[in-house]
């Protein structure tokens, strides 16, 4: 609760991203791409079991079908910025050095993308690759 | 400004302190899970790349999945994605504002094991089905 004596400013409070600068942006970020994620995972659980014991060809076909491969690109994306919230959550949580945490903050961000990239170019790669 | 080291203050209780129940096992299978398909992600990439690679890296890949330490880990990670995903439904229940009620947190934690372990059963019936 606000009250008359807040040591705020009224700039802070209506701008509402609090002492960690960031408000409640990671929270919702998290709980959009956990939404996103139970319709993309059951897809991707779907795709995968598609591919079981299918040859390399049918395999390719399949991956490279365009509702496929943009669901597939979907799925890694949300799944990469969801994670990575997530890791940082439990780095904070547990990494109480400034160094060791800022370390591993910039590690799980480099992860993330590194994990990210590799699935999207392998995704386009098969659709468009030839 | 020179820091001031503060003394040492007491630590609020934590995990070795309690007696476990539903709600705090599913809380730390919630975490672990999560975890563990961050490190499974590697797998995800690496079965892409393989892919996008050509027929040999496929087979190479598609070899490792099928062989029986291959087929445990699918299935730890069928599991951990499946239980992570329902624990996510779980909180999206406490999101909205409902399942605060001491009951119901037990049931919903106690469930997310029966329904999550129900579902990666499914998934691979259907795998060892269609195959």
């Amino acid at each position: 609760m606000l009250s008359e004596s807040s040591m705020r400013t009224p700039l802070a409070r209506v701008r509402g991203l609090g002492s960690a600068k960031s408000g409640t942006g990671h929270f919702w970020l998290q709980r959009v791409t956990a939404v996103a994620n139970v319709i993309l995972t059951i897809i991707f659980l779907g795709v995968v079991i598609a591919l079981v014991g299918k040859p390399y060809p049918a395999a390719i076909a399949l991956l490279s079908h365009p509702l496929v491969a943009i669901l597939m690109l979907l799925f890694v994306v949300s799944g990469a910025v969801h994670m990575r919230i997530g890791m940082q959550v439990v780095i904070e949580d547990y990494i109480h050095g400034e160094g060791a945490k800022i370390a591993a903050v910039m590690a799980n961000t480099f992860f993330a993308i590194a994990i990210g990239a590799a699935c999207v170019f392998a995704l386009l790669k098969l659709s468009f690759g030839g | 400004m020179a820091e001031v080291k503060p003394a040492a203050r007491p630590l609020s209780p934590h995990l070795q302190i309690y007696r476990w129940s539903w709600t705090m096992a599913m809380s730390v299978i919630h975490r672990a899970t999560g975890c563990a398909l961050y490190a499974g992600t590697v797998l995800i990439a690496a079965w892409l790349v393989a892919a996008a690679s050509g027929p040999a890296a496929f087979e190479t890949a598609q070899w490792i999945a099928g062989s029986i330490l291959g087929r445990l880990v699918l299935f730890g990670y069928s599991f951990a994605l499946l239980h992570h995903m329902v624990g996510g439904l779980r909180h999206f229940v406490w999101d909205l504002g409902y399942g605060y009620e001491p009951e119901t947190r037990m049931n919903l934690a106690k469930y997310s094991v029966f329904v999550s372990g129900g579902l990666t059963l499914l998934v691979w019936i259907v795998v060892l089905a269609t195959r």
